[in-house]
């Protein structure tokens, strides 16, 4: 095939019509290069080298080496920090993926009323995190709270939530739960653009449901599932706002914005950073934290890209 | 007469899914709609039926005394004005700047385009949590922390995201389009102003509520930089109101309803818009 390619070169001068192309092609992109010059690129180079500073904001940067990261790795709530991360990146993403791409296949079986619960599901996936955490603190409230008050009506346990360590996290991932609507969307999206002809084929032949799922289906929207796992993962590691919410209103005021939750058990990554930085002032070491995590994001998604010839696949292929 | 069976007895059990799918797909609803109803019933209710056991969901009497504390308790008027302010210096900066950038990547034939393109792609995997810091410093030293400079200015540099949604959108435009355009000698300003924005109409609505949702709700921005009540978001005004009435359930409550309210009349009527942006960036990454 290599013999058919051809070499688009018209002579080592670019003619006058590439040149002005080239000009308004860099004018016109001109915003995102300042923008990655300034607010991507400088901060990523200057943040390392905090990482290997001791800097207050109010004084200069001093070098110190590898002494945040030596400091980072004997500090016991940094490892729990990690811990409680990596509880909602492994029981999270799954969880949250499973069901989002459940009721897309539900709302995919040709039901009538399709737009009115797409809607429904949909929904609370945009109310505002401030405002879905505030209600969530409510129906989550283990005296007077809507979930406790179903659960002993129907005589079950019921946990105190965000006072009990060990419900802390769960209930976390049913409040993510309710805003799953953004997966089912994409994921409806994409089962409805697997060919209904191979469905119909595979039917001739005489496969079952569960056998044109595993056939069809997942094949068919492989792509679109790695693509939400990476991005589910990413998220989950930078796991904050819902938990800084959740910690100040189950604690009450007066904790300015400086506790990790029932024996830390909500001390996520990107929260203990945040401590860090704009509690402690320790920017050295929070940058130390915001680098350690950016390795982290990269090495499990290149993983993941790794493992994608295995399992994905694509459909102009 | 058995092929007759074994076709009698399928039909049974497809009706049968059928209507298993029905009861699910409700039941479902059913438990997503719960926390509006539990929001708006609580939100209406009087402090003694907020702790009533078992709980009721439709309050004897409509009780609207939490709306009005809720806005008399709070500056709630100021706090709306400053949310809609950044919201639409965001959204008009965002517009702009990556319909620019998604042009350049996505419809005028140069090379750079090629190497700029997963570059942008790329730094979508960049942690806030990296450049949070040096930003906030950088901000600190030119003294415009509280101010919301530091909210409003990466707005008008293109964001990642916006830029891809557009992109892809652009190259649907047929090149004929364009070429016959810079045949008749208009230049890519022209061409960019008068043929591609007013076809794209549609996927700059999108950027421009996705933008506005994202600054709407945002919460760690402004709880970085807007230190003076007075500048406070909703967001962050909210959350403030929460951390001194943590037990007043219902004037909270009422409050997150009117936060939410907004969008979800902006949903309603710009519902494809949605639709159309979340399954464009959701899946052709």
């Amino acid at each position: 095939m290599d013999g058919f390619h051809k070499e688009r070169r018209s002579g080592s001068s670019m003619s006058k019509m590439d040149r002005s192309r080239t000009k308004s092609g860099i004018l016109f992109a001109l915003p995102w290069i300042i923008g990655f010059l300034i607010f991507s690129l400088y901060p990523i180079c200057i943040s390392f080298y905090y990482s290997m500073s001791d800097f207050n904001i109010f004084q200069a940067p001093k070098w110190v080496a590898l002494d945040n990261y030596r400091e980072l790795f004997s500090d016991h709530k940094f490892y729990l920090s990690l811990q409680n991360t990596l509880y909602m990146v492994v029981f999270g993403t799954p969880i949250t993926l499973g069901a989002g791409l459940l009721l897309a296949i539900l709302l995919n079986q040709r039901i009538r009323g399709l737009s009115v619960f797409r809607t429904i599901f949909y929904l609370p996936s945009i109310v505002p995190i401030v405002a879905s955490s505030l209600l969530w603190l409510w129906i989550l409230n283990p005296q007077y709270g809507l979930l406790n008050s179903i659960l002993k009506a129907v005589g079950m346990k019921q946990p105190n939530w965000l006072m009990d360590p060990a419900y802390t996290k769960p209930a976390l991932i049913i409040m993510g739960l309710w805003g799953v609507g953004n997966t089912i969307i994409i994921f409806l999206a994409s089962l409805q653009d697997v060919p209904r002809s191979l469905y119909e084929a595979s039917k001739m032949d005489g496969a079952n449901a569960w056998q044109q799922f595993i056939h069809i289906t997942l094949p068919g929207i492989s792509s679109v599932i790695f693509f939400q796992l990476i991005m589910s993962i990413i998220n989950y590691f930078q796991y904050f706002t819902q938990a800084y919410l959740l910690i100040g209103g189950s604690t009450g005021g007066g904790t300015n914005g400086m506790s990790g939750g029932p024996e830390n058990s909500l001390l996520f990554y990107s929260l203990y950073l945040f401590h860090n930085a704009f509690g402690y002032f320790k920017m050295g070491k929070a940058s130390a934290m915001a680098w350690i995590l950016f390795l982290i994001i990269m090495a499990v998604t290149a993983l993941i890209f790794k493992t994608q010839d295995r399992w994905v696949t694509y459909g102009d292929q | 007469m058995v092929i007759n069976n074994v076709k009698s007895s399928v039909n049974r059990s497809q009706v049968a899914t059928r209507l298993l799918v029905y009861l699910l797909v409700i039941v479902l609803s059913i438990v997503f709609l719960i926390p509006f109803l539990w929001l708006l019933s609580t939100s209406l209710k009087t402090q003694k039926e907020i702790y009533q056991f078992p709980p009721v969901i439709f309050p004897y009497k409509l009780n609207f005394n939490n709306y009005y504390l809720a806005v008399t308790k709070m500056p709630f008027l100021r706090y709306t004005v400053n949310t809609v302010v950044i919201t639409v210096l965001c959204v008009i900066g965002q517009v702009i700047s990556s319909s620019m950038v998604a042009y350049s990547v996505g419809k005028i034939k140069w090379k750079g385009a090629k190497i700029l393109f997963p570059f942008i792609v790329g730094t979508m995997m960049i942690p806030t949590q990296v450049t949070m810091i040096p930003l906030y410093i950088v901000y600190t030293k030119m003294k415009l922390v509280g101010s919301i400079v530091p909210l409003v200015l990466p707005s008008f540099f293109g964001g990642a995201y916006y830029i891809f949604l557009l992109r892809q959108f652009f190259k649907t435009i047929p090149d004929s389009l364009v070429e016959a355009a810079t045949i008749d000698g208009a230049g890519e300003g022209r061409i960019f102003v008068k043929i591609i924005l007013p076809l794209c109409k549609p996927a700059l609505t999108t950027v421009g509520i996705f933008t506005f949702l994202a600054t709407w709700s945002d919460f760690l921005g402004p709880l970085l930089y807007l230190n003076k009540e007075e500048q406070y978001t909703l967001s962050l005004g909210l959350q403030a109101f929460m951390q001194t009435h943590y037990v007043e359930w219902g004037p909270l409550m009422a409050a997150s309803a009117i936060f939410t309210v907004p969008i979800i009349i902006l949903f309603f009527f710009a519902q494809s818009y949605f639709i159309e942006g979340i399954t464009v960036t959701g899946m052709k990454g």
